[in-house]
């Protein structure tokens, strides 16, 4: 069991901090294969730029993000040691932080509206960026 | 109203045990930490919504695409995962020493902390190479009065817009100063050939043209403005925490040494630190992200 002699009062149910390092380096691992595999993608994103499509783009982007978020799950999960807190202590901190789902929804939609505002003059002509497109190709 | 009577010295916040069995220290440290992540999430939403709103954004393969003595190879990617590493492994040294903590041992709480401050420093020295690459950064730029332009990326300056096509490119060297067509034609000529400002001085302004022409030289637009200020701002913000979590760990090593948590009896205190100091590098994981891999 743990050798601390003088734990805190508050504390009713001491953790077992008798395990070793290894959780510790497997989750090193996991976050240094999650690192490549991104910067992976994200050199592939360099190396094809122009050749593949925009939903091919988007879909490498949005796995990028979900690959972050499991990175962001095991630092916080284990490194932080939330994983270890009672459950009621836990909702405390991940319900609040549920608001960002709607922020990025909200604020991200809201550029590309003012995107599209102001490139067709809030709708009262075509869309500018596509006639500069054509000019060019010609 | 009535008042109560409250005995002088009461200790409202000590009622003997934490309803979430978690000190109140580190309770608070959480919160702090979650007020935290809303900072940096409005900063990193407030850039995703005006990058969805311009047409162009800068794309980060060519603003980071350089590293420290590569002079001017063309290497996306690399500097910043070098930098992501250092944060990674800096959170493993962190959480052994909190893992030592936990076993009493105070050596290997030392040496642990130890590494995890060097780790904090190789990061900010590496941000300190990255910002003053930008700054005084060569990139080539079209102006707004037509004209080419050698430039740095500032926060009043983002001289990554899109590309020119050939023609525009032309048209602007013809009405670039022969000062700036020296500065372009030397960025061209950094190290082997040796040309350099020196020789390209001595040159004509159709001589210069036609050198930086048939060099294929990227030169671009200049791009939205709000891209250096966004960069700056929140990496800036981030290694401020970086900082501050290098003071802490040293203030922390110092404590160790010293003893105060043998005598306490736990080492919660690096139990604390290491909290903030795993934020850093959560905040890390969205930062490269948002502007390094997207």
């Amino acid at each position: 069991m743990s050798a601390q002699h003088f734990e805190n009062p508050e504390i009713t149910f001491q953790p077992d901090h008798s395990g070793g390092t290894g959780k510790i380096w497997k989750i090193f691992w996991v976050l240094s294969v999650l690192t490549i595999v991104e910067l992976g993608l994200g050199y592939f994103l360099y190396a094809e730029h122009g050749q593949i499509g925009a939903a091919t783009v988007l879909a490498t982007k949005c796995l990028i993000g979900v690959l972050t978020l499991a990175k962001a799950y095991y630092i916080v999960s284990v490194f932080m040691h939330l994983g270890d807190e009672i459950r009621n202590f836990i909702m405390t901190i991940i319900v609040p932080l549920a608001l960002f789902v709607w922020f990025i929804i909200a604020f991200l939609s809201d550029g590309n509206s003012w995107k599209n505002l102001r490139n067709t003059n809030a709708g009262s002509r075509a869309n500018q960026v596509e006639q500069v497109q054509e000019i060019k190709e010609k | 109203m009535s008042t109560t009577a409250i005995p002088s010295g009461t200790k409202w916040w000590s009622g003997g045990k934490s309803p979430f069995n978690v000190s109140y220290g580190k309770v608070m440290m959480w919160y702090f930490l979650m007020s935290d992540a809303f900072t940096f999430g409005a900063f990193l939403i407030s850039y995703g919504t005006i990058r969805f709103s311009v047409n162009h954004w800068a794309d980060p393969n060519h603003v980071f695409n350089a590293f420290p003595f590569a002079g001017h190879a063309n290497l996306p990617l690399a500097f910043v995962s070098l930098m992501t590493f250092i944060l990674i492994f800096s959170s493993v040294t962190m959480v052994l020493a909190v893992h030592e903590g936990h076993q009493m041992n105070k050596k290997g709480v030392e040496k642990y902390m130890i590494l995890t401050i060097l780790g904090g420093l190789a990061f900010l020295g590496c941000q300190a190479w990255e910002w003053t690459h930008l700054l005084t950064g060569e990139h080539v730029a079209m102006l707004g009065d037509g004209t080419l332009s050698v430039l740095p990326t500032t926060v009043k300056m983002n001289p990554w817009g899109a590309e020119l096509d050939h023609s525009t490119m032309m048209a602007a060297l013809q009405k670039t100063s022969h000062e700036q067509l020296v500065a372009i034609a030397s960025t061209l000529h950094h190290g082997a050939e040796g040309a350099g400002e020196h020789v390209a001085k001595n040159l004509s302004n159709q001589e210069l043209i036609n050198q930086i022409a048939s060099s294929g030289l990227h030169a671009t637009h200049t791009g939205p403005i709000a891209f250096g200020g966004y960069f700056f701002g929140i990496t800036g913000f981030h290694g401020f925490h970086v900082f501050s979590g290098v003071i802490i760990n040293i203030v922390m090593y110092i404590k160790t040494k010293l003893g105060h948590f043998e005598q306490r009896g736990h080492y919660e205190m690096i139990e604390k630190a290491g909290l903030y100091w795993h934020f850093v590098d959560l905040v890390w994981v969205f930062v490269f992200l948002c502007f390094y891999l997207v």
